[in-house]
């Protein structure tokens, strides 16, 4: 279990992160999402042990990272933000290497080697000097060195960034088959992995937590959950071809295209059936009609942009969209 | 220790994974010989020691140890390797140690490759070869000394190029401190003053080791110089990882 309890840090007087605290258990898989400079990677750094923390503790597994460090790194793979790796050294040396700083020898070490090799598909490039590397093999050499101890822990700094699509998903896939009995955290600018992989988000904006829940839970708390999206083909009134339906809070026309309009449900209301009907019966001019998809990010934009524009901003952020939903409702 | 010792393998490995330790090697034995052989001159002195090659290994330190020492900390910052390696299962002063000690062994490598100089002196004459053992233990030490200056330097800055001035800098300093022409100009001062700038020096220590004086003090200086300055990197690194 990791324990977050109050951490603080500052840089020269500019705080990034301000009184974080939560806990992960084991079997969770939990996404760090937030925008850049919101503090995901210098909490990492802090959970790692790479940085100290201002205030505050970090414990992994009742180890505390500030007074017992090395006992927590044991226990941790972490792959940092950009998958460093020592460049003049081949694949097959680097994790020689980082296997014998964990530990292992003789015929363990070389089975562990073996096995990693195997799960992140470094086969072909086993004997070539890393610098020489793409970048997704690089990526793929930092999670190999990240998960050759089988860690009870693994921290993810954006694990899939700069890899094509085929490597995304196997990297996914990667993370899905790891995540068992153990914790794994990542960090992603992605939303679309967070309902991919995890089974927990966390989103932090200006240091702070803003959202914390399911991925599910989260996408039911944009006011968009529920929401139907409509492309029209020709001109025509929706607003009045939609009264009398007491479901609908609200239409707007979305900003990306022409005649295409988002149909706003009563918050914990369903329309998506009782629109449609109304579509066929009343033979409607529509391309297309689907619920709206990306809420995730609906819900990260409108928790994220509020916490940015007003700075200790989380509350007068939360007020704003209650003030919202009560002119909804009434 | 055990962590230690890995760190020095890899460090060690990659001096020679690149053509850095190979030109390092060439490049300080031939300066070794121009220094010896052409401006020392070994065979017009007429006497069977290796003082014109020792006395000039401060000065040709100066400028080969730095480069080393210069991507000991900054190349690690640079390619942010030093998250991965602060971040296993290492001490800070088993990184500072392995990386030194890797460096070190370099020197020592490239020092003992002077060899056929001592056979040259050996055939020609009958030196003190007492005294020529603890001049090589005399120049080893102070590359010592050389070393862990720049390992602070490099700890100090992710650009390599700026460790490398630096060091220079502070190592002419611990050099050019025990001249005469320093020595020379600070007359003036009381005598306690210049004993002590003198006492810094690494000429200071380093001639009465190379004359085949093996003072406990001159290694102690060393020994102590060398804590000191690794210490140093320790504390640099720490507080520098941040940025």
């Amino acid at each position: 279990m990791i324990e977050i309890s109050h951490l603080t840090k500052t840089f020269d007087g500019f705080t990034a992160i301000d009184d974080l605290s939560f806990t992960v258990e084991e079997g969770e898989v939990l996404g760090f999402l937030g925008p850049n400079g919101a503090g995901k990677s210098t909490t990492m750094k802090i959970i790692t042990g790479f940085l100290g923390a201002s205030s505050g503790s970090v414990t992994v597994h009742g180890h505390d990272i500030a007074t017992d460090p090395l006992a927590v790194k044991s226990l941790i793979g972490y792959l940092p933000e950009g998958a460093p790796s020592y460049p003049d050294m081949t694949v097959m040396e680097f994790l020689e290497f980082i296997a014998a700083v964990r530990g292992f020898s003789g015929e363990e070490k070389k089975r562990r080697i073996a096995k990693v090799v195997r799960e992140v598909e470094l086969g072909e490039v086993c004997h070539k000097t890393i610098d020489t590397l793409s970048k997704g093999f690089k990526r793929r050499v930092g999670l190999a060195q990240a998960i050759i101890h089988d860690p009870k822990v693994l921290i993810l700094d954006e694990p899939t960034d700069g890899l094509d699509p085929n490597q995304k998903h196997q990297v996914r896939q990667l993370i899905r088959d790891l995540a068992r009995d153990r914790i794994v955290v990542i960090s992603t600018h992605i939303l679309e992995e967070v309902s991919a992989v995890c089974t927990r988000a966390i989103i932090i904006a200006a240091g702070r937590i803003v959202a914390d829940g399911t991925p599910k839970e989260l996408e039911a708390r944009s006011h968009l959950f529920g929401a139907v999206s409509i492309q029209l083909t020709q001109d025509f009134d929706l607003a009045a071809a939609l009264e009398g339906v007491e479901e609908v809070a609200d239409i707007e026309p979305s900003d990306e295209e022409r005649r295409r309009f988002i149909i706003i449900p009563v918050p914990g209301k369903q329309i998506f059936s009782k629109v449609l009907d109304r579509v066929q019966s009343e033979h409607w001019p529509v391309a297309e009609f689907h619920l709206v998809e990306g809420l995730l990010e609906h819900f990260f934009r409108s928790v994220t942009s509020q916490g940015a524009a007003s700075q200790p901003g989380t509350s007068r952020g939360a007020r704003a969209s209650r003030q919202s939903a009560n002119q909804q409702q009434g | 220790m055990k962590n230690m010792g890995i760190i020095f393998k890899r460090e060690l490995a990659g001096y020679f994974a690149t053509p850095l330790a190979y030109v390092f090697i060439v490049i300080f034995l031939v300066m070794s010989g121009i220094f010896t052989f052409d401006m020392g001159g070994f065979y017009v002195r007429g006497q069977a020691d290796l003082m014109p090659f020792f006395s000039f290994h401060p000065w040709l330190y100066l400028f080969m140890i730095p480069a080393i020492a210069m991507g000991l900390w900054a190349d690690e910052r640079k390619s942010g390797t030093i998250e991965l390696l602060m971040t296993l299962p290492v001490t800070l002063s088993d990184a500072v140690l392995g990386k030194f000690l890797a460096a070190w062994a370099l020197s020592g490598v490239a020092l003992l490759l002077t060899f056929p100089i001592w056979i040259t002196v050996n055939y020609l004459g009958d030196p003190d070869n007492g005294v020529i053992v603890a001049a090589y233990l005399g120049s080893w030490l102070m590359a010592g000394g050389f070393l862990a200056i720049g390992s602070c330097m490099s700890a100090m800055t992710r650009n390599s190029v700026i460790a490398f001035i630096l060091t220079v800098a502070i190592c002419f300093v611990f050099v050019a401190s025990g001249t005469e022409i320093i020595l020379n100009a600070l007359r003036w001062a009381p005598q306690i003053l210049i004993d002590a700038v003198a006492a810094l020096s690494f000429l200071t220590h380093f001639d009465s080791i190379s004359k085949g004086v093996l003072d406990l003090r001159d290694i102690l200086f060393f020994v102590i110089f060398i804590g000191s300055w690794l210490f140093a990197s320790a504390i640099v690194i720490e507080i520098k990882k941040a940025n």
